[in-house]
C-alpha cells in the first residue's frame, strides 16, 4: 500500500520541473518538452485520483489530454519548423518580434 | 512493501528523468531523458493498475510524440543552447519562494491529506471498459476531439509547408 499522497507529490514534482525548464530554458524546443513534462504530471494525478475514488472516468480524461498533447506538439513543432525558418534561431531570447 | 519499492524506485527514476532534462544543455539529450521520465511515469499507470493508459502512454508519448520531437531537433540542426543571464529578482526571491511554496503544499499533502492508501492495481482500466465509456458516456468530446486531431493535421501541414512552394509548383508544373 502507497499513500495517494506520494503519488500526488510526485506528480506536483513533475510539473514544478516543468515549469522550472519552462521559465529557465532558453531553446526554443526545450521549452515546448518543459509543458510535454507539465502535462505529464497532471495525468499522473488524474490516475492516482481515480484509483482512489474509483471513478474510472479520470483514465478516459488523461486518454483526451494525450490526444490534446499530440495535437498540440504537432502543430507546435510546425510551428517551431516555421520559426527557424524566418530567424535561423532557436533561442527564445532572440524571438521578440512578432513581425520582422 | 514490494509495491512501495517498485514506486520508490520507478518514481526517483522519474525525478531523476525530470531534473536531467533541466540541466542538459543540447535538446536531444534533454529529449532522451524525458523518454526516461515517460516510461517510468507508465510503470507508475501500471502500478495504480491504468493498463490502457500505460500503454496508450508509451505508444503515443514515448513513442509518437517524442520520435516528431527527436526528429524536429535532428531537422533543424538544434545545437547547445546558449545561457544567457536571468533576472536578479527572480534568482533572489524565485528560488526562496518556490522551495517554500514547494515544501508547503508537500507537508499539506503528507500530513493533512487523508485520503488514505492506494493498493496495487487499485482501479484496473482495461481497454474493453475505456472503450465502452468512450463510446457511450464520453461519445460526444470523443467526436470533437477527431475534429481537433483533423485540424491539428492541416495546422501542422500549412504551417510546415515551406511559403511560396506551392506557387512554385503551379509553375512547375
Amino acid at each position: 500500500m502507497v499513500p495517494l499522497s506520494f503519488y500526488l507529490v510526485l506528480s506536483g514534482i513533475l510539473f514544478a520541473c516543468g515549469v522550472t525548464g519552462f521559465l529557465i530554458k532558453r531553446n526554443i524546443i526545450t521549452v515546448f518538452m518543459s509543458i510535454e513534462l507539465m502535462l505529464n504530471g497532471v495525468n499522473l494525478s488524474f490516475v492516482a485520483f481515480a484509483a482512489q475514488w474509483h471513478a474510472l472516468s479520470g483514465q478516459v480524461f488523461v486518454f483526451f489530454v494525450m490526444v490534446v498533447a499530440a495535437a498540440e506538439s504537432a502543430v507546435g513543432l510546425a510551428i517551431i519548423i516555421a520559426v527557424y525558418r524566418t530567424r535561423e534561431t532557436l533561442n527564445v531570447d532572440r524571438v521578440n518580434l512578432l513581425k520582422l | 512493501m514490494l509495491h512501495l519499492i517498485v514506486f520508490s524506485v520507478f518514481g526517483l527514476v522519474c525525478v531523476a528523468g525530470a531534473v536531467n532534462l533541466l540541466v542538459q544543455r543540447h535538446p536531444i539529450n534533454s529529449a532522451l531523458s524525458l523518454v526516461v521520465v515517460m516510461g517510468s511515469l507508465a510503470v507508475e499507470y501500471l502500478l495504480l493498475g491504468a493498463e490502457f493508459v500505460a500503454a496508450v502512454q508509451v505508444i503515443v508519448y514515448a513513442g509518437a510524440i517524442m520520435v516528431l520531437f527527436v526528429f524536429v531537433i535532428m531537422l533543424l540542426n538544434a545545437g547547445e543552447e546558449e545561457r544567457t543571464k536571468g533576472s536578479r529578482v527572480a534568482m533572489l526571491f524565485g528560488i526562496p519562494g518556490m522551495l517554500i511554496g514547494s515544501v508547503l503544499v508537500a507537508w499539506v499533502l503528507l500530513e493533512h491529506s487523508g485520503t488514505g492508501n492506494v493498493a496495487v492495481g487499485a482501479l484496473p482500466g482495461p481497454p474493453k471498459v475505456i472503450g465502452w465509456l468512450l463510446f457511450h458516456d464520453f461519445l460526444l468530446p470523443f467526436e470533437v476531439t477527431s475534429v481537433l486531431v483533423l485540424i491539428a493535421i492541416m495546422g501542422a501541414v500549412v504551417l510546415a509547408s515551406h511559403p511560396g512552394s506551392t506557387q512554385q509548383d503551379k509553375r512547375e508544373g
